[in-house]
């Protein structure tokens, strides 16, 4: 029954020895394995100064009710130091779908900001200048539409594409993978992240079209080096999608961002950070050979971990996020998104993100762990774990190569019966106690005091419906026709398809207009139910 | 011998967070409870739909989009309508207490939030009445719409 004489394990199940040293790094080679900061395989970080010139982007995902609501929370945010913005979307939005859809019932503003057509996305930013504030949107299935919509509100404003910062989640895979918020099926679907990258090229530059996302496979209940593995391969399937569309390396590879999680292992995480970097740079090297070295340079933005949190004693939460945190920062995160201490109830009050925030500001200027880079490269276990994720993460790529390709592995089930079964078996280890979790498994309490959590109206649901017949009613008929026409047409050809979606945006098609067309022309994927 | 309960288990609506439900229709089988597991996003009338058809005891419905009032209402609602409201609706995911409570008023069963062990979910389902079914003696899909 006593924990410590289990065995130590850390959550990929990897056995960890009481003690490491020189013998458990023996073929260590700095130059090979670690390298200057900023430079190839990029092991200690992307940039040759890190912290110390810039710190990471402090950007709190947010959204909920209209979007209005939502413009005040960013405006909040802004003004209490958050330094980019990061937009959720509705459930209705999220699945290409209008508020107005008979399945959008209930769900409208609920867990994400609802839009619908270029108007709700303008006043989402009102007062927001977007060539200033850098803006990511995590948004998948309909991601072209809604990032029209984002380009044209900044038509709008007056602002130059060239100057907008940014990321686009685009990540199709993992949807299919994890999250599970999907129209197209797989290879129409990599035809569009294809036409954002190109987009990006030509004219947005500084935009980054797709953020290769291992966060939702972690909160599926993967394991880290699960994490590491399947969001590497899906990165390297989105570059060889994109070559093979005929988009250079070189332009493209520099464009890419990840998306990481930083769950409870505070050793594992920071392993996993610098493993990623390592194999990143390693696997486009072999596989894609570019010229230019930052096309081998793997960026992050990092969100602490949702599933760690508990409902019960909800202000334990903020201690986890801060250890989580500040394994983000140890591993050289780009961003970071801290989780707040109410959310296994409801979307965050103002209270509990203004904390989230502080967490992060905390570390920044009072830690000390922005001082030196990678202030944890050289110490035997972190140099031992990092060697032991990036070979683990390599036999997954190995039997996933084998398989023809992640898009067939996902067809099989491969990386979603591989999580399916960690999440189990890390369940299983809490129900019995082996793992032990502060509040849920031991020292619990009885009744809590319940917290005060944000709430949704649903007036919102009602408000929403009747801007959106509104505004349906005063549009014009002719030009909406004709831009949906030539989308169609587009698509049918299977043509780039950026420029007639900013026109139908343009003439004001909603979201579920322009995913209509695009379901009717390539079809709807179908997950094949298996448990 | 004791006959063993027959559920459906689902997501409800539009959100695809379906670690919960996975795992909780993996511990009910695990446990020899006969589990019907329809996916995720679905709509309400689907579920019923299904429910009824399926001849089950009970169904367990996820939610983590906040949609759940909405959701489990329709849910009650329908079944009250197909005249199945033997069929005892429970639930999980992200529902604050005071929903919670209101949602027990309309006829859910049980709601099952974040951490709640694997066992406790088992035993509920264990406990549920078979009356449905045992009217329906001698046939699988008696159509025993009894309520």
């Amino acid at each position: 029954m006593n924990p410590r004489r289990g065995a130590f394990k850390n959550l990929s199940g990897i056995e960890i020895q009481p003690v490491y040293g020189p013998e458990d790094i023996r073929d260590f080679d700095y130059a090979r394995d670690l390298g200057e900061p900023g430079g190839y395989p990029f092991t200690r970080g992307v940039y040759p100064a890190m912290y110390r010139e810039r710190l990471w982007t402090m950007r709190q995902f947010a959204g909920f009710g209209t979007a209005e609501q939502t413009n005040r929370r960013y405006r909040y945010l802004l003004a209490h130091g958050n330094t980019g913005l990061s937009v959720a979307f509705d459930m209705p939005t999220l699945m290409g779908y209008d508020s107005d859809h008979p399945r959008a019932k209930g769900e409208v503003g609920r867990c994400g900001v609802a839009i619908d057509s270029v108007p709700d996305m303008e006043t989402l930013f009102r007062d927001i200048p977007l060539d200033q504030v850098s803006v990511s949107m995590t948004i998948n299935g309909p991601a072209v539409v809604l990032f029209a919509m984002y380009l044209v509100s900044a038509e709008r404003q007056g602002a130059d594409f060239r100057k907008l910062r940014g990321t686009l989640q685009n990540d199709i895979l993992k949807e299919y993978i994890a999250q599970k918020e999907w129209i197209c099926p797989p290879d129409p679907s990599l035809k569009l992240i294809n036409d954002t990258i190109r987009f990006c090229i030509e004219s947005a530059p500084r935009y980054h079209p797709i953020s290769i996302s291992g966060y939702h496979i972690r909160e599926a209940g993967s394991t880290a080096v699960q994490e590491l593995a399947f969001t590497l391969y899906d990165g390297l399937t989105y570059v060889q999608s994109a070559v093979a569309a005929g988009l250079r390396v070189d332009e493209l590879a520099p464009r890419l961002s990840f998306f990481f999680n930083a769950h409870n292992d505070f050793f594992e995480e920071i392993a996993k950070y610098r493993a990623a970097r390592r194999l990143w740079a390693r696997e486009m090297k072999r596989r894609f050979s570019p010229e230019d070295p930052p096309s081998l340079a793997l960026r992050f933005h990092t969100q602490t971990a949702g599933c760690a949190l508990t409902a019960q004693q909800p202000h334990n939460n903020i201690v986890r996020v801060t250890l989580q945190a500040m394994a983000a920062v140890l591993g050289g995160t780009q961003s970071l998104h801290t989780n707040s201490l109410d959310e296994t109830l409801a979307l965050p009050s103002e209270e509990a993100v203004k904390i989230a925030l502080r967490t992060q500001q905390i570390i920044a200027h009072e830690s000390g762990a922005t001082d030196a880079i990678d202030p944890l490269g050289g110490a035997y276990y972190v140099e031992w774990l990092t060697n032991r994720m990036e070979a683990e993460a390599t036999a997954y790529f190995h039997k996933l190569d084998e398989m023809g390709g992640m898009v067939r592995a996902i067809e099989l089930g491969f990386p979603q019966s591989e999580i399916h079964r960690a999440a189990m078996a890390y369940q299983k280890g809490i129900d019995s106690g082996e793992r032990i979790i502060v509040g849920v498994n031991a020292h619990t309490e009885p009744e809590e005091r319940p917290i005060k959590i944000l709430k949704i109206k649903p007036e919102v649901e009602r408000r929403q419906l009747s801007r959106l017949r509104e505004r349906k009613r005063r549009r014009g008929a002719k030009k909406l026709a004709d831009a949906l026409h030539r989308l169609t047409r587009a698509a049918e050809e299977n043509g780039y398809l950026m420029p007639p979606i900013l026109e139908a945006v343009r003439a004001e098609a909603t979201v579920g207009e322009i995913c209509d067309v695009l379901r009717g022309v390539y079809g709807e994927y179908r997950e094949t139910v298996a448990l | 011998m004791a006959k063993k309960p027959r559920i459906l288990i689902a997501k409800i609506g539009l959100d695809g967070h379906d670690r919960g439900v996975k795992i909780v229709a993996r511990a009910l089988r695990d446990a020899g409870i006969e589990v019907i597991y329809l996916g995720i996003h679905n709509t309400p009338q689907e579920i019923v739909s299904s429910a009824i058809q399926e001849d089950v005891d009970g169904v367990g419905l996820s939610v983590h989009s906040a949609a759940h009032m909405t959701l489990f209402k329709e849910v009650t609602r329908l079944l009250k309508k197909g005249k199945a409201t033997g069929i005892a609706v429970f639930g999980g995911g992200i529902i604050p207490r005071e929903d919670s409570r209101a949602l027990k008023k309309l006829g859910v069963r049980a709601l099952f939030a974040p951490g709640a062990p694997l066992e406790e979910i088992v035993e509920f389902v264990k406990r549920l009445p078979l009356g449905r079914r045992q009217k329906a003696k001698g046939s699988a899909r008696g159509g025993s719409a009894s309520g």
